[in-house]
Order: structure tokens, then sequence, then C-alpha cells
């Protein structure tokens, strides 16, 4: 299932629509994964405050949001790409990868909320397979 | 002997039942009275199709589903969306015997449709979608939470019959 031409090009245009709102949806994303799937907050446990409005939640989804975001400027090659990313997941993080469908699913979710003009049931297709492909190359060094 | 069976039989019973807050119960309820049956019957199952066109396998009946213009535009999809919100709509009347409820339509899927249950999932997921993008900021996380536990009970329910 890997990236078409017109994946790549779908997945562009539309981050470069709501590219400008990345911290909003990774904060909002962030928080819905924390709060509908309550075993990742288990990776959280160092946090005093998971709410919504906390500033390490809303500083973290920053981050994850910045990290998409270099994704889709990596596209053509998300494993070489992402390399020191899953490095850092892998032997310091060791978040299970199961868990990057989950929080995939969230920015789905918050995608719908805040586009939901745009996010179209093929926009939604290439977004999804876009997101797969970022957590495979995620998991590239885990073993 | 036999009163104490009984106790322990009712008592596992009441072990296997879901519970439900207050809480959970009327966010459930006020997202379906939100919900257009034919509309997001339509958005849902179509959405599935196109995301996961594996799924297509079991709509060979249902004529164009050659590309995403054919799959919206189809009649019989959004007719079988509607009925797929109206098994749904079983399932939150009856939200204290979920899996009973479900008994007929898990051995219909099993052994007449033969649907692998991870689909349900799939299916799943896009309702969610499709319900956040008409619900907006008011499908708050907790409403979304209360939701994927429904749709969880109800999937389990659907593959409770598969043997």
């Amino acid at each position: 299932m890997s990236l078409t031409a017109k994946d790549k090009a779908v997945v562009r245009a539309f981050w470069a629509k709501v590219s400008g709102k990345a911290e909003d949806i990774g904060c909002e994303a962030l928080s819905r994964m924390l709060v509908v799937y309550p075993q990742t907050k288990t990776y959280f446990s160092h946090w005093p405050d998971l709410s919504p409005s906390s500033a390490r939640v809303r500083k973290h989804g920053k981050t994850v949001m910045g990290g998409v975001g270099e994704a889709v400027g990596k596209i053509d090659d998300l494993t070489a790409g992402l390399l020191t990313l899953s490095e850092l997941h892998a032997f310091q993080l060791r978040i299970d990868p199961a868990n990057f469908k989950i929080l995939s699913h969230n920015i789905l979710v918050v995608l719908a909320i805040l586009f939901p003009a745009d996010f179209t049931p093929e926009v939604h297709v290439s977004v999804d397979k876009f997101l797969t492909a970022l957590a495979l190359a995620l998991a590239e060094k885990y073993r | 002997m036999i009163p104490i069976l009984t106790r322990t039989l009712a008592k596992s019973s009441r072990a296997n039942m879901v519970e439900w807050t207050d809480e959970e119960r009327a966010a459930i309820s006020d997202i379906f009275s939100k919900l257009d049956y034919d509309e997001v019957g339509q958005k849902c199952l179509s959405r599935c199709l196109i995301v996961y066109p594996w799924t297509q396998r079991y709509f060979g009946a249902f004529g164009n589903l050659y590309n995403a213009e054919a799959i919206m535009n189809n009649p019989l999809i959004a007719k079988h969306g509607t009925t797929v919100l109206r098994g749904l709509e079983r399932a939150l009347n009856n939200m204290d015997d979920i899996k009973n409820t479900y008994a007929e339509l898990s051995v219909l899927h099993s052994e007449k449709l033969h649907v692998d249950p991870d689909n349900f999932k799939l299916l799943s997921d896009c309702l969610t979608i499709v319900i956040a993008a008409k619900m907006g900021t008011t499908f708050t996380p907790e409403y979304q939470a209360s939701f994927q536990k429904f749709l969880s009970v109800v999937v389990s329910a659907l593959g409770k019959q598969y043997h």
C-alpha cells in the first residue's frame, strides 16, 4: 500500500491548507487520544497534568505535528528522512507501535472536525495511507 | 445446592454485562439524536468503501463502485448505509444487552455474509469520522470516548457468534 504520486500530491495540497493550525491539531489529537484510549496515558506518568489545557500537552502536540510536517516534506523517502526520529522512538521512548495507529486515528478525527468540507473521502484515504507509511518509518529501527 | 448455582449463574451474567455511566448514556443518545440516518449512513458506508477499498469485496451485487464518485452516488450503497444505522439504533435501544440483541445479526454476518470481523472496526472508524465532521467541536473528547466504547461493544457483539 505504498504512496502513489496522487497520494503525495493530495497530502501536500491538504497539508498546505491545514498546517497553519498544526499546533491546534496536535494538541487536540493528543488530548483526545489520552481521554478516549486511556492506556496511552501510561507513557505520560511523569506529567502531573494531562488535561487538554495543560502547557505540556499543548507543547507536545506541537512537537508531534512538527514531526508530521517534517514527514510531509520528506514524503518521497520517509524511511530515510525519519531515521533519527525512528531511533528516538525505538531506543529512548520505546512506544509500542500499536499506539501510532491510535494517534493517527485521532489526528483524522480532528481533521474531520476542523476541516469538514476539505477532509473528503479522497483526502481521507491519502492522508490515512500517509500516516500509516509514517508510522512504518517510525517503527523502522525497533528491531 | 440449586439456590447457590442460581446465584452464581446470575452473578456471572451480571459480571458479563457492560456498565454504562449516566454520562455515557446521555452522550450516546445525544449523538444519535443529531443523526440523519440516511445522510450519515450513506456517508459512512461510502467513506469505508473508498478509504478501505478491499471492503468492496462484500458489495459485488451493488453495481458501480468503480471510483469514489460512483460509490458516493450509488443508491444501493446509500440504502444499505441507512440499514446499518438502523441496526446501530437497535443497540442504542438495548444498551444493557447488546450482546443478545445482536446474536442473530452476528450469525447473519458470519454464516451468510461471511464478513471478516476486522471490517467492523474499519466501518466504526469511518462512522466516528463522519460524525466528527458533522458535529464539529460539539463532538468533545468525552463524547468521542463514550461513542468509542459503544462502538467497541457493538463490534464485539457482532463478532460473538463467529466460530
